[in-house]
C-alpha cells in the first residue's frame, strides 16, 4: 500500500513538472527564423565542427546571417554547399574537399620503440611522458585516439601506426585535433601525392629513428617541374596549390615517404569495423 | 528583533563560515570551470543564488506539505532532483524569450545548474537544519552570496594567476588547485567570528 502511495506521489510530481514545461515551452517558444531550419536540414548534422561553429545550428545561424561561406561543410560536400546557396539565393561556391592523411610510416618494420610504455593506453597519456615511446619523437604513437575521435569509424591500426580509410574519411579534422603529435594532415581529395613523415631531424638522425623517415635529400624538390615543393627544418613539404599531380617526386625519394595518397592504404587484417566492435 | 538576529547570524554565517564552496566543498565543477574570467564568474554566481532561492521556495512546501504529511522523507532527494531540474528549465525558457542577451551571456551554464549539487545542497541542508520558510530563504541567500564571492574572488585570483611566470610543473590546473587551497584556508579564520559580532 505505501509503495503504492509513493509510486502515485512521485507520478503527481513527475507529472505536474511535464505538465509545466510543456506549458512554458508553448507559452515562451522562440520563433526560429524558417529559413534557418530549411538551411539546417541541408547539413548533416553531425556537430563535427570542420566548419569552425560550435555545431550545425549554429553554422545554420551564421550562414542566414550571412557572416558565413556555404563551403564550409566539409562532411556534407558539394550537394549541401549548392542545396543551402540555392535556399538563400547566393553564388555557388566549390568545396574543397579535404581528408585526413597519417603523415608517418613507421611502422613496426621501420622503427622501434627505444623504451616500453606500461601506462594508459592513450596516445595523449603516452606523449606525455617523454614524448611518447618511439624512437621518433615526431611519429604516430599507434595507441588510437584518432581512431576514438573518428565519427565515421575511417581510422584503423596497424602496424603500430594508424591508417585512414579515405573513401569513408568525411574530412571533419576532428582526428587532427585529437592527434597530440600532430601527424595527421588534411590533403585536398584529389592530391596525388603526400609526404609521409613529420621527422624535423637531420637526415642522420632521422634514418637512425626510422627506416622511412624523410632525410630532408632535396631530391624532390629539384625533381618538381612545377616547384611545388620545398624542403623546411628537414622535411618536403608539398604546396597543393602549385602540385600538377605529375608524381615525378615519388619516383626519386630515396626512402618512399613521399607517396602516392590513395594507393590501397589499408595493410591487410587493419579492419576497421572489427576496431570499433 | 531577536527573529532579526537569528536571520542575520544565518545569513553571514552562510557567507562566510559555512561558505558553501571554500568550507563545504559542493559546487566545485563550477568554481574551477567557470572562474576564468570575471563577468562569467559573476554571471554564474548571480545564476546560481536566482536558482538555489526558487528552488529553496519550492522544494520547502513540497517537503513539509507532501512529503512529512505522507511519511515519505526518504523520497526527499529523487524529487528534490526533479524538481530543481524542472525550475532551472523553466528559467531557461524564460530567459530566452524575455532576456536573450542575458540567455546568451549566460549560455552553457545555467542547463549546468541543473545538475549542481551546491544547489540540491542548500535546499537538503535547509531542511536537515530545520529552518522555518523564512529562514530557509535567508540561508539560501546567504549560500547563493557565499558562492558569488568565492567565484569573484576566484576570477581575481586567476586572472593575476594568469599574468604571473609560474614554473612549468605547476601550470595550468595545479597551480590553481593549490590557489583554490589558499582561499580556503582563508575563509577557515573566519570560524566563530559571525557568533560574536551578534552574539
Amino acid at each position: 500500500m505505501e509503495i503504492l502511495i509513493a509510486f502515485l506521489v512521485m507520478l503527481g510530481i513527475a507529472l505536474a513538472a511535464g505538465l509545466l514545461l510543456l506549458v512554458f515551452s508553448k507559452l515562451f517558444a522562440v520563433e526560429k527564423n524558417p529559413l534557418e531550419i530549411s538551411v539546417r536540414e541541408c547539413l548533416p548534422g553531425i556537430n563535427c565542427g570542420a566548419c569552425g561553429y560550435k555545431g550545425c545550428d549554429d553554422y545554420a545561424t551564421a550562414l542566414v546571417d550571412g557572416t558565413a561561406k556555404p563551403n564550409l561543410c566539409i562532411p556534407g560536400a558539394q550537394t549541401a554547399a549548392d542545396a543551402i546557396s540555392g535556399i538563400l539565393g547566393i553564388e555557388k561556391v566549390i568545396v574543397e574537399d579535404v581528408v585526413a592523411f597519417v603523415a608517418c610510416n613507421g611502422n613496426c618494420e621501420a622503427t622501434s620503440p627505444a623504451a616500453r610504455y606500461d601506462g594508459v593506453s592513450t596516445c595523449k597519456a603516452a606523449s606525455m611522458l617523454y614524448g611518447g615511446p618511439g624512437s621518433c619523437r615526431f611519429g604516430c604513437l599507434g595507441l588510437g585516439d584518432c581512431a576514438m575521435a573518428c565519427p565515421s569509424n575511417a581510422i584503423c591500426l596497424a602496424d603500430g601506426i594508424a591508417h585512414v580509410d579515405t573513401s569513408r574519411c568525411i574530412g571533419c579534422g576532428l582526428c587532427k585535433q585529437t592527434c597530440p603529435k600532430k601527424v595527421i594532415v588534411m590533403v585536398p581529395q584529389e592530391s596525388a601525392v603526400a609526404v609521409m613523415c613529420g621527422n624535423k631531424q637531420k637526415g642522420a638522425d632521422a634514418r637512425k629513428a626510422c627506416k622511412n623517415a624523410c632525410i630532408g635529400c632535396k631530391k624532390c624538390e629539384k625533381a618538381c617541374p612545377a616547384g611545388a615543393i620545398t624542403v623546411v627544418d628537414n622535411l618536403a613539404v608539398i604546396d597543393y596549390t602549385k602540385c600538377t599531380h605529375c608524381g615525378n617526386c615519388v619516383d626519386v625519394c630515396p626512402t618512399g615517404c613521399l607517396r602516392k595518397v590513395f594507393f590501397p592504404d589499408i595493410p591487410e587484417g587493419c579492419d576497421v569495423q572489427s576496431l570499433i566492435d | 528583533m531577536e527573529q532579526m538576529k537569528i536571520l542575520l547570524i544565518i545569513l553571514f554565517s552562510a557567507v562566510f563560515v559555512d561558505n558553501y564552496v571554500l568550507s563545504r566543498f559542493l559546487g566545485i565543477c563550477p568554481f574551477l570551470g567557470v572562474s576564468k574570467k570575471f563577468d562569467q564568474a559573476s554571471g554564474m554566481g548571480i545564476a546560481v543564488t536566482v536558482v538555489m532561492l526558487i528552488a529553496t521556495a519550492v522544494t520547502w512546501p513540497i517537503q513539509y506539505f507532501v512529503l512529512n504529511a505522507l511519511n515519505m522523507g526518504y523520497l526527499q532527494n529523487i524529487v528534490f532532483i526533479l524538481v530543481i531540474a524542472t525550475l532551472v528549465q523553466i528559467l531557461e525558457m524564460l530567459l530566452r524569450k524575455l532576456s536573450p542577451a542575458l540567455y546568451k551571456g549566460l549560455g552553457v551554464y545555467l542547463p549546468l545548474i541543473t545538475t549542481n549539487c551546491a544547489v540540491l545542497g542548500v535546499t537538503i541542508n535547509n531542511i536537515i537544519d530545520g529552518y522555518s520558510f523564512a529562514e530557509s530563504m535567508v540561508s539560501s541567500l546567504g549560500c547563493g552570496l557565499g558562492f558569488l564571492l568565492a567565484m569573484v574572488l576566484f576570477s581575481g585570483l586567476r586572472s593575476r594567476i594568469n599574468e604571473s611566470n609560474i614554473p612549468t610543473p605547476f601550470r595550468g590546473l595545479a597551480v590553481t588547485l593549490i590557489a583554490a587551497s589558499f582561499i580556503s584556508l582563508v575563509f577557515m579564520g573566519f570560524s566563530g567570528i559571525v557568533e560574536n559580532i551578534f552574539g
